[in-house]
């Protein structure tokens, strides 16, 4: 095939070129406005560039000009499926700075709601990724169970996406005196939803032969890259910071770091699968033992931090959040950085993608689960 | 010999993994009562909406058109986008003493992201949140609410 391909390009039969497409910044599988500049050859990716900023908003200056209470409610807008977790970084991060300890209950709670809301994000991620296969059943049956999750949150506090509820201190509304019963309720029904969605979709033949053994990520270039969260454990990175550095009441439960070292796409989904057991068997060791105490300190009206530099990271369902505070003793930041996961996460997709076919691309890019916001800040 | 064998094998397996995805679907298609979606505008008078449910700040009155709110504008700085804007005016009382009081609490609703941190940081819990959630207007102009009632006045005892 190949002889016979340079005796017509010899003969000037036909002509092989490498030609641009852009997917997105309105495309569906880019599940928001990431524009990848893809480079073909044929079907072949050479080179893929993200192209971001359509949605650039600025968080990182605006939270210059707030206080700390007030910028744990913008950091729920960049990553919005662990808008849990993003405030609690910044929660935490505070506290620290004040050298203040929370109350044990405000730390149980914390821990539950965070892995809630991993498992929400990483039943939206599943969903999704099946859509991106050409699977759209998949899409109905990951909102149906999400739906429960929200549905707590809402009565927890007032809201179902950019919740707010981690504040310096505590969190904002104390849990609902049926909190522990819905939990338990959709806890009990979503272990029975879990291998309905390996059966739909975990061994589907499709799915497989398009996952399997495609696009390796190896551990040493997960670490060169900064990749991190499930995508970076699926090449046997260990870098669960729950484990590693706990923070909250994770030092308090036994769960195992789902690791792998094979790397390639049906890997990562797998290991996002297995989390989401990991996170019932938490919420499961921590419902019953919320101990009584006060949900939130009593905070100063205007919280100056002292003059120095703050860093606190937090694992969210897509790697390490950073959240970086200058403070020069004011009300307001000097200066915050925030460091995202989706941010590194997407710049491995080039080096992985390369040499293989622009439907791989799609998979590949679901399974870095890439929420835009997060990237663009 | 073997390789067909094998060939054959891996069309059936996949034909099964595909049966496997196809029984969970039609459990779902015949017994279809179970699994319904909310109806949603149909179903407003059945609709329980969360009792923390963040829908909309609000300044309650009671029957005699009085509220908690001092005018103190604690709410206006502490609300991260602008959304409150206080609007006090000076009530000299039969002594001849001087007192702030509210003329005007303006909400942007258009604006809000329903963050709750006004109400929080509210000393005399005078905004409370409310539960709506259908805010479509015709004009923008109309999402711009003025909180305490035209006459109203604060309620006897509250202090800042
Ligand atoms: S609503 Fe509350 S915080 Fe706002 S001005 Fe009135 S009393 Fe002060
Ligand atoms: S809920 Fe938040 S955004 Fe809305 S008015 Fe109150 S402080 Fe401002």
């Amino acid at each position: 095939m190949d002889e016979l391909k340079e005796v017509m390009i010899a003969n000037d039969e036909i002509r092989t070129d490498e030609y641009l497409i852009n997917m997105g910044p309105q495309h569906p599988s880019t599940h928001g406005v990431l524009r990848l500049l893809v480079q073909l050859e044929g079907e072949i990716v050479h080179n893929v560039q993200p192209h971001i900023g359509y949605i650039h908003s600025g968080i990182e200056k605006m939270a210059e000009s707030l206080s700390y209470p007030q910028l744990g409610h913008l950091t729920d807008r960049m990553d919005y499926l662990s808008a849990i977790q993003n405030t609690e970084a910044v929660a935490l991060c505070v506290e620290n700075a004040l050298q203040v300890e929370v109350p044990e209950r405000v730390k149980y709670i914390r821990t539950i709601m965070a892995e809630l809301s991993r498992l929400a994000s990483h039943q939206l991620w599943w969903c999704v990724m099946g859509m991106d296969m050409g699977a759209l059943t998949t899409f109905f049956y990951g909102l149906r169970d999400r739906e429960d999750i929200l549905d707590i949150f809402e009565e927890t506090c007032g809201a179902r996406l950019t919740l707010n509820y981690n504040i310096p201190g505590g969190v904002m509304f104390d849990i609902y005196p049926n909190f522990q019963r819905d939990v338990k309720a959709f806890i009990k029904k979503f272990k029975t939803k879990l291998p309905e969605y390996e059966r739909l979709l975990s061994g589907n033949v499709i799915f497989t032969e398009r996952t399997k053994g495609v696009a390796y990520l190896s551990k040493e270039d997960a670490i060169a890259w900064g990749v991190t969260g499930p995508t970076a454990r699926a090449s046997g990175f260990e870098c669960d910071l729950r484990k590693h550095r706990p923070y909250s009441a994770y030092d308090k439960v036994q769960f195992k770091e789902i690791l792998s070292d094979v790397g390639d796409t049906y890997t990562r989904y797998q290991v996002r699968m297995a989390e989401m057991w990991e996170s019932i068997s938490i919420i499961e060791q921590l419902i019953d033992n919320i101990p009584e105490g006060d949900f939130a300190l009593k905070m100063k009206g205007v919280v100056k931090l002292p003059e120095g530099e703050f860093y606190q990271r937090v694992e969210t369902a897509r790697g390490e959040f950073g959240v970086f505070i200058v403070s020069d003793g004011k009300k307001n930041p000097y200066r915050v950085k925030f460091r995202s996961p989706g941010f590194s996460n997407l710049f491995a997709i080039n080096h992985i993608a390369k040499g293989w076919k622009i439907a791989d691309l799609v998979a590949i890019m679901s399974t870095f689960d890439l929420v835009i916001p997060d990237i663009d800040r | 010999m073997k390789a067909i064998y094998n060939y054959i094998k891996e069309i059936l397996q996949g034909i099964w993994t595909l049966i496997t995805g196809m029984r969970v679907t039609a459990k779902y298609f015949f017994t279809p009562w179970k699994h319904v979606t909310q109806q949603y505008p149909e179903n407003r008078e059945t609709l329980k909406i969360a009792e923390r449910f963040r829908g909309e700040v609000i300044m309650p009155h009671n029957e005699n058109n009085e509220h908690k709110c001092t005018g103190c504008g604690i709410c206006e700085i502490n609300c991260p986008n602008g959304s409150i804007e206080i609007i006090t005016k000076t009530l000299v009382n039969e002594e001849g003493k001087k007192k702030r009081a509210i003329d005007q609490h303006i909400y942007h609703l258009g604006m809000c992201t329903f963050c709750n941190l006004c109400i929080k940081a509210c000393p005399t819990g005078a905004i409370v949140m409310d539960q709506t959630f259908e805010h479509a207007v015709w004009d923008r102009t109309l999402l711009t609410k003025v909180l305490n009632k035209p006459g109203s006045k604060i309620m006897e005892g509250v202090k800042e």
